[in-house]
């Protein structure tokens, strides 16, 4: 009889195929899919951008490219990876696993999900060609600070009519999160059962939907000085430079969670199952992501610690920044007792989730450094800031993403990926990360300003170090694609549960997982 | 503020975690640490630094000590079995409560530091310092006396045709003289965009921002020349702004201030000594002398960058009437780059740079402007 069902079933799906099964797809695997690889062509491409950075600091000089385009790679370089690779990447993940994760057959609102998108490759494509106006792309940093962003050509039109498409994306990627996480669970499946990968995307869709209008907001308003006559950032019409910086990051720094709560989620989900024990701490890692979240607003003047703000604002923002180390510190001890005195493995899933608790807790503690309002003056607009948030960018939310592709690609695909490529590429990313991004530190204490084409014969050495580790991580990430083609076109088969005794109930569907799954709600012990 | 003593301690865990440097004299080439402070502001910060870096490497340490514990001991192909513990309320307030702990112990140190760097009273001397695209000026308010101090490094060492110099990109034309020994109060602001006056050394950086005077001060107690940067992304030319503050002793300070006065006052009586006709080819060598201010966005020859700096060679306004040009040069054109001039350069160098423009680059108006009608236009 259930046979006969699933034929009967079969029969009115009529899937297009070639591209049309793509664009017109509401499955939220194709979605998740379609993010995914959309995430990583942004990666490459953003990480190219990075290179000629990279080349061009490679010696003091100028050398490879002249300054005004040298502002728009840094510029364009952190516009892809933030909005184009991990924001998008994480969505992806999100699409492929939560319905599997909380027993649900599908997003709950599937033509949304096609349509958040769809909308990403017409943004980034506007956003790319600005590059090729007259005036050239955005050149005043993807932090986009008035009056310099006033300055700058029509590509900052085009740059901030993209914006404003990414943001209706992830907004509307926001909304259908909750609303799956709200109404399609399983019976049983309370929320305090919810995998902590499906609770951090929870709280971050939360954050989407608080944080996007504000920055969409702000960049209207540059839209509207730079066309319209308005003056809410030019000083001689009575507008405030300053302003544009506290609505800029009361977007800015959320943002900095939204790309790193997910990353939160996957490393919980990737320890226990090696460490084959349950995640230590469930509630507490609960409590203190929502904690992260809550403290996310209240502290985004730390960013602005030199713009002249009052004692007392710079108290305040210090504190409450401070605070943030408590939660986050939490969740790092309850990894490791997670490990402690488990039966660890080392498969390369396993290895990215401990770098990235290692790494990231080295941003973590630059960025409790950062926090200390007096040294800040120090750090602020260096090379240390660069070297924090790479540590916590690249070696916390993209490495994580990394361990997770090669933790579910097994489930995805039906095959192993290669084992011995994947260590390879682990030890390489790893390796060259930190020969490219170590040194930064160190260039910033000895005062290299971030965001300069040229610089000083003092910082050299630790340059030429930078750039040899950048081309290294660049061209391991090429390893990476190989890989993940590679485990695409076949491999061994994996089976359902692919890793030994995981919990979850994504490991509970055949491998490759079917088209549909869950149309039938499992049972929750 | 207890004088923390943890420098070398510090010094000697960042070289640990360094690809084993060399001897590592202080401030050279692979320096590690922020560099020696010459003020007592910088000095505290300093400290803090190391404080809280010494307290972080510990932290890391202990606890990555575990998990590495951990990865060693207990792999599963010891043949083990894992534990099933999942949870320990004891555990989460312990280290929900330690880590606080020490954040107060943080912050108590920070916050008076803070309290002292803030307090900009009681100052010797206050200097006005503006940003500009690309360049500072100083006005030493008490004193009548200002000049702009811009990139000294010729654009030769930049593009790789001559050596670089020892302080490549970190010199200037007229550096910031300062007395020691004395509190001194920055008032920091700026013309176009944001800028922001960083000297490591003193441990004093202030964002200059238009239309916003923030203040800071600092106290140098070492005679010498310190170096630093501008630290906001300001536009193109943002890595070739630097800042060069030369600390005398007060008597010497003293002194260069009287003759930066009569210096002035020459400039002055040039300018009046200026109502004389001068001759096109006078004005057109003066011209190309003084277009360096404009090359930086309108290119050496006069192309600029479509889109972003719009070309002299060519354009309307520059074969145009003299007039609009003038005014256009004097008092900029608001929202863009484009800095009016007339309180940078004299009437004669208006003049002269004019002319260089409407003659130049394949430009042929035909025209002289004389200092006369500059003057006629202030």
């Amino acid at each position: 009889m259930a046979t006969a069902d699933v034929a009967h079933h079969e029969e009115h799906h009529h899937h297009p195929s070639g591209v049309m099964r793509w664009i017109t797809t509401t499955n939220h695997k194709d979605i998740g899919t379609l993010y995914l690889c959309f995430s990583l062509s942004m990666f490459l491409l953003g990480g190219l951008m990075a290179l000629v950075i990279r080349a061009e600091l490679f010696q003091p000089g100028l050398q490879v490219v002249d300054p005004h385009f040298f502002n728009q790679m840094t510029t364009m370089h952190a516009l892809l990876m933030v909005f184009g690779a991990i924001m998008p990447g994480f969505v992806g993940f999100a699409n492929w696993m939560l319905p599997m994760m909380i027993g649900a057959p599908d997003m709950a609102l599937p033509r949304m999900n096609n349509w958040s998108f769809w909308i990403l490759p017409f943004a980034f494509t506007m956003l790319l060609s600005s590059l090729f106006t007259a005036g050239g792309g955005p050149a005043a940093g993807w932090t986009l600070y008035a009056p310099l962003t006033i300055q700058g050509g029509m590509g900052v039109d085009m740059t901030i009519f993209a914006i404003h498409m990414m943001g209706i994306s992830s907004i509307l990627g926001a909304i259908n999160i909750i609303v799956t996480i709200f109404n399609m669970r399983a019976p049983g499946m309370t929320l305090m059962k919810m995998p902590l990968f499906v609770w951090t995307w929870l709280i971050t869709a939360f954050l989407l939907i608080a944080v996007m209008p504000v920055l969409a907001g702000a960049v209207t308003m540059l839209l509207t000085d730079r066309h319209f006559g308005t003056a809410f950032f030019d000083p001689a019409g009575g507008g405030d430079p300053v302003m544009f910086q506290h609505i800029f990051w009361f977007f800015g720094h959320p943002e900095v969670y939204i790309m790193i709560l997910p990353a939160f989620g996957i490393i919980s989900e990737i320890i226990p199952t090696f460490s084959r024990k349950p995640l230590f701490g469930y509630t507490a890692m609960v409590l203190a992501t929502a904690a992260i979240a809550f403290l996310s607003f209240i502290v985004w003047a730390h960013h602005m610690f030199t713009v002249g703000m009052p004692l007392t604002g710079e108290l305040f923002f210090m504190y409450s920044t401070m605070l943030i180390a408590v939660p986050t510190g939490v969740k790092v001890f309850n990894w490791v007792s997670t490990m402690w005195r488990g039966a660890l493995t080392f498969e390369t899933p396993m290895l990215f989730a401990v770098a990235v608790v290692f790494l990231f807790t080295i941003g973590g503690f630059s960025g409790l450094m950062l926090a200390i309002t007096p040294a800040d003056f120090q750090y602020h607009d260096t090379y240390f800031v660069v070297a924090h948030f790479h540590y916590v960018l690249f070696s916390g939310a993209a490495m994580a993403m990394m361990g997770g592709a090669y933790y579910w690609l097994p489930k995805w695909t039906g095959h192993m990926y290669d084992e011995k490529l994947g260590k390879i590429h682990f030890w390489l990313t790893t390796i060259f990360f930190n020969v490219t991004f170590f040194p930064q530190h160190f260039l910033g204490l000895a005062g290299m300003p971030r965001r300069i084409p040229d610089y000083a014969l003092q910082f050299t050495e630790f340059n030429v170090i930078s750039s040899i580790g950048a081309f290294g991580l660049g061209f391991a990430q090429l390893l990476f694609v190989y890989v993940i083609v590679k485990c695409v076109r076949g491999g061994s088969k994996a089976t359902d549960t692919v890793w030994e005794a995981p919990r979850g109930l994504e490991w509970t569907v055949p491998s490759p997982a079917p088209y549909h799954t869950f149309e039938t709600p499992p049972k929750i012990a | 503020m207890s004088p923390f003593r943890v420098s070398t301690a510090v010094a000697l865990a960042w070289s640990g975690a360094a690809l084993s440097v060399a001897p590592v004299p202080a401030n050279a080439a692979w320096g590690l640490n922020l560099p020696t402070p010459v003020s007592p502001i910088g000095r505290e910060i300093l400290e803090l630094h190391n404080l809280i870096m010494l307290i972080c490497l510990i932290i890391f340490i202990v606890v990555f000590g575990f998990m590495f514990y951990s990865i060693y001991a207990h792999r599963k192909s010891t043949g083990r079995e894992a534990a099933t513990f999942a949870h320990s309320t004891k555990a989460e307030v312990v280290w929900t409560v330690i880590p606080f702990i020490i954040l107060i112990g943080m912050a108590i140190p920070s916050t008076a530091t803070l309290i002292n760097m803030e307090d900009t009273s009681k100052s010797d001397l206050t200097i006005k310092v503006t940003g500009y695209q690309w360049k500072w000026q100083y006005e030493y308010l008490d004193h009548d006396v200002s000049f702009y101090s811009s990139l000294a490094t010729p654009r030769e060492q930049i593009v790789g045709l001559q050596p670089k110099g020892e302080h490549y990109l970190l010199e200037v034309d007229n550096p910031l003289v300062i007395p020691t020994n004395r509190k001194i109060r920055l008032l920091v602001t700026a013309n176009d965009v944001i800028h922001a006056w960083w000297v490591p050394k003193f441990g004093a950086k202030k964002d200059a921002i238009p239309g916003y005077i923030n203040e800071l001060w600092t106290k140098v107690e070492t005679p010498g020349t310190y170096r630093g940067q501008c630290a906001e992304l300001c536009g193109k030319d943002h890595g070739f702004m630097p800042i060069v503050v030369e600390a005398k002793s007060p008597e010497e300070f003293d002194a260069w201030l009287a003759g930066r006065k009569q210096g002035s006052s020459l400039e002055h009586a040039a300018a009046t000594a200026a109502a004389k006709q001068w001759s096109e080819s006078e004005l057109m060598a003066r011209g190309e002398e003084v277009y360096a201010h404009c090359a930086a966005c309108h290119g050496v020859d006069g192309k600029g960058l479509p889109g972003a700096f719009p070309a002299i060679a060519g354009s309307a306004v520059a074969t145009g009437p003299v007039e609009d040009h003038l005014t256009l040069v004097m008092d900029g054109k608001p929202g863009t780059a484009m800095q009016g001039f007339k309180g940078q350069l004299s009437d004669i160098e208006i003049a002269a740079v004019v002319t260089y423009q409407r003659n130049a680059f394949g430009n042929k108006a035909g025209d002289t402007v004389q200092p006369s009608q500059v003057q006629s236009l202030r």
